[in-house]
């Protein structure tokens, strides 16, 4: 059997109001790839996620997962959005906050239970946080939601992430340990999109890129482009169609 | 307590537990004003249900107010969505317009009937034990207990079998639609349940005291708990006492039965913002004293880890010191050193003070945090430049393997 690659994206555009926010972005990554997204501000990141999983509206363009539309395997595909677009002071805990990546499987009319009790301990201890299982939201420092955030990922057990941000503003243990974790998963060929700030560490972190601003400027495994070349390209936006 | 004072209370106690069901999620979605949208803008579809049924007691009239509330969300929404004005101001935009259509159409088409929202929507408490369902001559009881009832279980109905749905969808809206769980599909679910709890309520209780049990109850419990479901069940007892206190108030006093339930719940809610244990006023107050010495002993901590091993560590890290570095009282300096002491950063002996392990530790993660906003902020353009930064500016070289490894 010919592995299909876990994410495809052929031709992709987003628009907000005539302003192109992504233009024409083609893009494969085979399975097991771990690959940082990063471009300056503006340069459409967290758009390409979005418009990716069919949160907002696409101009034009195709995306298949594993050879399939994202509809058909919504279970193999896990979300981490920006820690910072939710409101963390809802009453609630760190285990119920993991527990929600479980409710898309669980189905209509199904409460969770003890199995998924468990599970969600199972993440949280993952990511080191089972001792704040019960801990209200808001009193968790931002590393801390942040790996919440990732063992909420965790239960999904999914085949392809697409995570927003996940070191942005965190603590050093936290890095740690989601830069492990994101190794392990890498191991059991999981296919992970990460969107990253942090040039100085994609080469420590990261096996592949994409070098995004609004047009994806190079994408594959680091050594092919993470080169001084295109790095300059993506960061001083000569390739924004304004511009041209 | 005479049986008529007994309906108006059963009748206000199921009320107030109707709205503070949905009123929950309205307060945590930061929607607290659709409700007092909704009490205006569903005038036009009580004209319209008035000109089809030319009747001013048909139920069908309240079926078309409860609609023109979902109406209203709708058009609030694609008003927002253009993103040319605030969601705010698209709910001042909206319900004004709308409201304004059903005083056209009343002026243009009804003007010889006396119509307008009270007439349909009359909510006095006070009449609530006269007006009785009978069906067959059988006495059933005050209507307004099978008004507000049949809501309150709607909106049970709907919360119980959606809730961890609509706790996802309220949360984090985006995962949910990565879920599957159709976010918008559930908005509009309950934003139906809203609109009808709203315009049944009216009819029982009067649109003021509507828009206090939907806001104020809700907003009291959140304040006072950490887990949704305690806030749910929080709010419609908080909803509940303020409903039966109000009635022994405004009976004390003589006043208006809605307008002193509609004070205490002001009352109730005043009383959480103050003296909530965790997010009160107080509560607040006196953690943000306790977090001014924690943020004055690290500085402190700063302080002893920069001349920490360097030759002027015998003058700069003495306790004597601080008064004169800082600008400290002696008074400020003792709590300072208190406050350092007590978290087990710093140990004292003989005027000279030292870093714990742990004082260490925390003098490089206030570095690092820093820090660590402006890195995130500078312009990386080169990997010479990359590859030149230590990974831990400001730290000792022998500290740098702290944020690589």
């Amino acid at each position: 059997m010919t592995a299909q690659p876990a994410l495809t994206v052929r031709d992709l555009t987003v628009a907000y109001r005539e302003q192109p926010v992504l233009w024409d972005i083609d893009l494969t990554v085979p399975e097991g790839t771990l690959m940082a997204v990063v471009g300056p501000n503006g340069a459409g990141k967290t758009t390409l996620i979005k418009a990716v999983l069919g949160l907002i509206d696409a101009a034009a363009g195709e995306v298949r997962m594993f050879g399939q539309a994202y509809d058909e395997v919504r279970d193999r595909v896990g979300y981490v959005p920006q820690r910072g677009s939710v409101d963390w002071d809802f009453p609630t805990s760190a285990l119920d906050v993991v527990m929600m990546g479980l409710y898309g499987r669980l189905g209509w009319f199904r409460r969770p239970g003890e199995r998924e009790r468990e599970r969600a301990r199972r993440a949280l201890d993952r990511v080191g946080m089972l001792a704040f299982a019960d801990r209200q939201i808001s009193q968790l420092s931002g590393g801390q939601q942040q790996r919440v955030f990732l063992a909420r990922a965790l239960v999904q057990e999914a085949d392809l992430y697409f995570m927003d941000e996940p070191l942005q503003g965190v603590d050093a243990t936290t890095e740690r340990t989601v830069i492990e974790l994101l190794r392990e998963l890498q191991q059991d060929g999981t296919t992970m999109l990460v969107v990253h700030h942090d040039l100085q560490t994609i080469e420590e972190y990261f096996d592949a890129v994409m070098l995004l601003n609004v047009r994806c400027v190079a994408a594959g495994r680091l050594e092919e482009v993470f080169t001084e070349d295109n790095i300059q390209r993506t960061y001083r936006g000569k390739t924004a169609p304004q511009e041209e | 307590m005479t049986a008529a004072q007994f309906d108006i209370q059963l009748v206000a106690v199921i009320t107030a537990a109707a709205c503070a069901l949905p009123g929950s999620f309205l307060i945590l979605r930061k929607m607290g004003m659709m409700t007092d949208a909704i009490s205006h803008a569903i005038l036009p579809g009580i004209v319209v249900g008035f000109f089809l049924t030319e009747d001013l007691s048909s139920p069908l009239l309240i079926v078309a107010a409860a609609a023109t509330g979902v109406v209203t969300v709708f058009l609030v929404e694609i008003v927002r969505d253009t993103r040319l004005v605030k969601e705010d101001a698209a709910i001042g935009l909206v319900f004004p317009a709308l409201f304004s259509i059903g005083v056209v159409l009343i002026s243009r088409y009804a003007g010889g009937v006396h119509l307008d929202e009270d007439v349909v929507l009359l909510g006095e408490l006070a009449f609530a034990p006269f007006d009785r369902l009978t069906i067959g001559g059988v006495d059933l009881g005050p209507r307004g207990v099978y008004v507000s009832g049949s809501v309150l279980a709607l909106g049970a109905a709907f919360i119980g079998a959606f809730y961890k749905e609509l706790k996802c969808a309220t949360f984090d809206p985006a995962l949910a639609a990565a879920l599957g769980l159709v976010p918008g599909v559930l908005h509009y679910g309950l934003m139906s349940v809203v609109s009808m709890t709203a315009v049944a309520a009216f009819d029982v209780v009067g649109s003021i005291l509507v828009i206090a049990l939907f806001v104020g109850p809700p907003a009291a419990a959140y304040l006072l708990t950490d887990r949704l479901p305690v806030m749910i069940a929080g709010s419609m007892g908080i909803g509940a006492l303020c409903a039966i206190a109000g009635y022994w108030v405004a009976h004390a006093l003589d006043v208006s039965i809605a307008g002193s339930m509609a004070g205490c719940v002001g009352l109730a809610f005043a009383l959480s913002f103050l003296f909530a244990p965790e997010r009160g006023v107080v509560a607040r107050w006196r953690r943000r004293r306790r977090q001014q010495w924690e943020f004055a002993a690290q500085m402190l901590l700063v302080h002893l880890f920069h001349h920490e091993g360097t030759v002027d560590e015998a003058v700069e890290n003495r306790s004597k010191h601080l008064q004169e570095h800082f600008g400290w009282t002696a008074n400020a300096a003792e709590q300072t050193m208190n406050a350092a002491r007590t978290r087990d950063w710093i140990s004292l002996q003989n005027d000279r003070l030292h870093l714990t392990h742990s004082g260490r530790s925390e003098a490089r993660r206030v570095l690092r945090r820093g820090t660590g906003g402006a890195r995130a902020e500078a312009p990386v353009g080169s990997m010479a430049h990359a590859s030149l930064r230590t990974p831990s500016d400001g730290a000792r070289p022998d500290e740098v393997q702290h944020t690589t490894s």
